[in-house]
């Protein structure tokens, strides 16, 4: 019988959840790494035992960990190698930007918040996403936003500099959480094919395997940046695929929700009857790729759902048209939210929809959304939430 | 024989309990004990320093027989008293944040 296995981020560590196909029973283990911030653990589609985890401090800095057994237990990668001269090679926390000669346009600065120019400076990895054809590599989505390649299990790092060499670079600048490249698609259609996306410079799609990039940000309308209609400077959320139609891809911005069916050449509004546009998760349905999750939060000023209604909404149009999801969520006084990593669908027969929030709940639906229970109510504030399906 | 304190975050990441001893030849400054403990426990390297700039994480501050030396040059001697592994030398967390 299939199980599912989910793996969630906290503010203090990280939990792993497993139940069988039925999704009603859970076991909760954890916390893994207590006391550190989890932005992100995923596993591996090739081998479901690799997971990768972000593990991070204000005190201690990034930390890469790694599991080879589902997440029983974890190593930093390269630190069980031999004591001496070797052992200083290992970088598996190692993440420096690339400023050689080969990427022709070596780039230290993009835009500060007072539109003077800041240097490029490390601070942690938002998003892990491993390949989906080999388990040794792994990309990484950094703060300061760059995005870095492992191919050798996570031991060392190394940065794909055409993305912040491709021009815009200098004009990127943070959004009130970081300038964070917080979201890596890649395509299972072509594997040169690569989309990120950053807050708040927008989305990028590379067609050449992360050599060179382009701005796919066209269609987006944020009044909140001089041009609204700019290139980029875009504060995307979150953008999501299912991997059956690669080239349609559904967008969380700021403000607005968005689809394209062109691989993000372009962008068009389907927000609808949405209660309100703001948000930060956005997911698509295993199956049904028209069918899309959002969580509605009420501005960019209050972070918490409207009406303190907890509502996940579903559109099985793709978009514009909205319906409430209620049905064992929390619909009084509840000021909780969904950050941009903390939903995900497992790929059982019956999709299964999850979702974490700041309060320290992550919520499960075995059936698409329908109905909600809490797998666990009371852990530290959920940063991430990804699901692997298990035979 | 050279006694170092770690943080217990750092004891659990280098999967160590209590002091960590090393071997650290002449001369004995901060550099070569920092060297030395990322060279047997290779999974602290980026965690007490940075990777590029061989910097103190700002959180982080070094002390040894009561006397902070956080500020000192990196490759300014030790006080005697670490040297000889009579006194510890401290890798202590900033009491900050939650």
């Amino acid at each position: 019988m299939s199980k599912v296995r989910v793996l969630v981020g906290t503010k203090k560590g990280a939990f792993v959840l497993t139940s069988d196909g039925k999704r009603e029973k859970w076991d909760v283990s954890g916390p893994y790494f207590a006391g550190w911030e989890l932005y992100h653990l995923k596993g591996s589609p090739v081998d479901p035992n690799r997971i990768y985890a972000s593990q991070c401090s204000g005190w201690f800095g990034q930390v890469i960990q790694r599991s080879n057994d589902g997440g029983k237990t974890w190593e930093a990668p390269g630190g069980d190698i031999k004591p001496g001269p070797e052992a200083m090679k290992s970088a598996s926390n190692k993440f420096v930007y690339d400023g050689s000669a080969e990427t022709g346009k070596p780039l230290t600065t993009h835009q500060w918040y007072d539109g003077t120019q800041h240097p490029w400076e490390f601070k942690r990895v938002w998003h892990l996403e491993p390949s989906l054809t080999d388990p040794d590599t792994v990309y990484a989505g950094v703060e300061d936003a760059a995005l870095f390649r492992s191919s050798d299990g996570g031991k060392s790092w190394h940065e794909l500099p055409g993305l912040r060499g491709h021009g815009t670079g200098p004009r990127w600048q943070p959004g009130a959480g970081g300038m964070c490249l917080h979201t890596i698609i890649l395509d299972p259609s072509d594997p040169k094919r690569i989309y990120i996306a950053i807050s708040a410079a927008g989305a990028f799609r590379t067609d050449d395997g992360g050599t060179t990039w382009k701005p796919i940000n066209k269609g987006l309308h944020s009044q909140y940046i001089p041009d609204p209609n700019a290139e980029i400077g875009h504060c995307v959320h979150h953008v999501a695929m299912n991997p059956s139609r690669p080239g349609v891809l559904f967008m969380q911005k700021h403000w607005d929700v968005m689809r394209s069916d062109d691989a993000g050449d372009s962008w068009q509004e389907v927000s609808g009857n949405l209660p309100t546009d703001f948000g930060f998760v956005i997911d698509v349905h295993s199956h049904e790729p028209e069918t899309i999750y959002v969580v509605p939060i009420k501005s960019d000023g209050e972070h918490y759902p409207p009406e303190g209604k907890l509502r996940v909404y579903r559109s099985r149009s793709g978009g514009n048209e909205w319906e409430a999801l209620t049905d064992g969520l929390p619909q009084s006084n509840c000021y909780v939210n969904v950050l941009r990593d903390a939903m995900a669908v497992d790929s059982l027969d019956s999709c299964g929809v999850y979702f974490g929030t700041t309060g320290g709940q992550v919520y499960a639906s075995a059936d698409a959304g329908d109905s909600w229970s809490p797998i666990v109510r009371d852990l530290p504030a959920v940063l991430s939430v990804e699901v692997q399906t298990l035979p | 024989m050279i006694r170092v304190e770690l943080p217990q975050h750092l004891r659990t990441l280098a999967r160590v309990s209590g002091e960590v001893k090393l071997d650290v030849a002449d001369p004995v400054t901060q550099r070569a004990v920092l060297d030395a403990l990322e060279a047997r426990y290779p999974m602290l390297q980026g965690t007490i320093r940075d990777h590029v700039t061989q910097q103190r994480r700002p959180f982080l501050r070094f002390f040894a027989c009561a006397e902070d030396l956080s500020h000192e040059s990196p490759d300014a001697l030790l006080p005697e008293a670490v040297a000889s592994g009579t006194e510890p030398f401290l890798i202590i967390g900033a009491i900050a944040g939650g």
